[in-house]
């Protein structure tokens, strides 16, 4: 390692631990007004705010546990359909590229919102399989709702990447008698993953901010879950302050570092 | 020195004299603007040919033509007994006989350069990895690449990178060479090393037809001289004759801009 590179790297290290303590500090401070507005506001009966909300903390937690499967499973299922639509998406056959961007912008352009009613009411509730009955919980089918969005457009990531490849590179594999196929697979594709990433990671974190959608539909989520131990609380005004900050405080801590790690991927594979 | 002529280990079975490649009265167009108008000519095997011209003269037109990389609209090319305008051309098992490096080298940047030149033949002739990898190693230490084979291309010079894709070319061992102004690109040091290796190819006894703008390479190396303006060929003849007596005055304008 060169002493540029050292030099890099520990500014860098030093940067990231000032983040870090930013970020404790944020979270620090958020409780002190919590508490502030706790002391201002105590009803005295059921507790402060803040003991409700501590009370309640490890219900509004396993919610967010179900935040992080649903975006994790909808990004594994984006993933799957999104990569092969995009593939489709600039094959020579307009047989295949046609109705793939037409799925393409479908749901690019569609509201999430509207596509998380649209699936909830077009798949049955319960129905046969293979002769077994089989329930579909509801954040299974909001899960399969986010990932139609974010495939659209990870479809798009990935044509476009195939197009950012020089076309020098396929001249060059047409050069080597490579089939289209061979050329795709063994020097397009691999090109394209570490271009693709950033937008990736991108789209994660917007899924993942978009999941306490599902609360609408009554999933218990992060969201749902805190409006639930709210009500449950004796759906106080108090809470809403302390309970909204707690959640605000859970995503952002867990959406910020991918944040940050996009824009220094990004940052890495620029594209020059 | 001696000439090419009489360096070169040609087969004695007679084939030197049937053209490996035939071009017939080609013709193509982009749109309404004419690049080839009528090209033909033979070229044998193990001959060395260089085509030399002004800037837009439908040079690398036509050499890509002959692997059909791009395509024409009138005339035919017969390589080796393949016609690139048949309908039902396998177009792999033209270039599997057809090698082309380009100016710009287009290496493959994500894979090394030992996997950079054995790719294609694993692929394509499915050979096995240890027959590939053998002749990949011979075939680095031949354009005097030793000890690069698990380098990445972004990390070599413009001539390095430019002979590892001679050696990747030279790996599905082909019958014919293209060389599409592959020293354009290069810094004026490292143009050397790579016509050094295309010398020693062409010396080799392998067919090599060359799009250069470098004069003195192409009077030491090549048998013919094609020289082409305009889309069609204005004059051709042995380097002697085009160099030494040019008669179109064409050809006489274009070699003393750039001698």
């Amino acid at each position: 390692m060169t002493q540029a590179e050292t030099m890099r790297e520990a500014r860098s290290t030093s940067f990231n631990l000032r983040q870090a303590v930013w970020i404790a500090v944020i979270a620090v401070s958020l409780f002190l007004v919590i508490n502030v507005v706790n002391n201002q506001n105590h009803a005295g009966s059921d507790g402060s705010a803040t003991a409700v909300l501590l009370r309640w903390m490890p219900y509004i937690l396993e919610g967010f546990g179900l935040n992080l499967v649903m975006s994790c499973l909808a990004m594994v299922l984006a993933t799957l359909f999104g990569v092969p639509l995009g593939i489709a998406q600039q094959s020579q056959s307009a047989f295949v590229r046609l109705p793939a961007q037409a799925v393409t912008h479908l749901f690019r352009n569609a509201p999430w919102l509207v596509v998380l009613f649209s699936v909830m009411y077009l798949i049955p509730a319960n129905g046969n399989f293979l002769g077994q009955h089989v329930e579909i919980p509801d954040w299974i089918k909001a899960t399969f709702a986010f990932s139609l969005p974010v495939m659209g457009n990870i479809s798009e990531i990935v044509r476009g990447a195939i197009r950012s490849i020089p076309t020098g590179q396929w001249e060059s594999a047409s050069g080597l008698a490579l089939s289209r196929r061979q050329t795709m697979i063994h020097i397009i594709l691999p090109q394209c993953v570490k271009r693709s990433i950033p937008s990736w990671m991108n789209w994660y974190a917007l899924l993942t901010l978009s999941t306490p959608m599902a609360a609408i539909l009554g999933v218990r989520e992060a969201v749902g879950s805190a409006q639930a131990a709210m009500e449950a609380g004796g759906g106080r005004p108090d809470f809403l302050i302390p309970f909204y900050l707690f959640l605000l405080c859970l995503f952002f801590l867990y959406i910020y570092p991918i944040a940050r790690l996009t824009k220094k991927l990004e940052r890495k594979y620029a594209v020059v | 020195m001696l000439s090419s002529e009489q360096d070169r280990a040609i087969p004695l079975n007679g084939q030197q004299h049937e053209p490996i490649v035939s071009i017939r009265d080609v013709r193509k167009r982009y749109g309404s603007l004419e690049v080839l108008k009528g090209v033909s000519f033979d070229i044998r095997r193990g001959e060395v040919v260089c085509i030399i011209g002004p800037s837009g003269s439908g040079k690398s037109t036509l050499i890509r033509c002959i692997n059909g990389l791009s395509d024409i609209q009138h005339g035919s090319i017969i390589v080796d007994g393949i016609e690139v305008r048949d309908p039902r051309l396998d177009v792999i098992a033209l270039r599997r006989k057809v090698g082309i490096v380009f100016q710009q080298y287009n290496l493959f940047p994500h894979k090394t350069v030992l996997q950079n030149v054995m790719l294609a033949p694993r692929l394509v002739l499915k050979e096995s990895k240890d027959v590939v990898e053998q002749r990949a190693r011979q075939l680095i230490s031949k354009v005097k690449l030793d000890g690069k084979e698990n380098v990445y291309p972004g990390e070599l010079s413009g001539g390095q990178q430019q002979r590892v894709a001679i050696a990747r070319s030279l790996a599905m061992r082909p019958d014919i060479m293209l060389f599409d102004e592959v020293t354009a690109a290069l810094d004026p040091e490292t143009v050397k090393e790579v016509l050094a290796t295309i010398k020693e190819l062409a010396q080799d006894g392998m067919t090599c037809i060359l799009v250069t703008h470098e004069m003195g390479f192409a009077r030491e190396v090549a048998d013919h001289i094609y020289f082409t303006d305009g889309g069609v060929i204005v004059e051709d003849g042995p380097p002697s004759e085009i160099f030494g007596n040019a008669r179109d005055p064409r050809t006489r304008r274009f070699l003393s801009q750039v001698l």
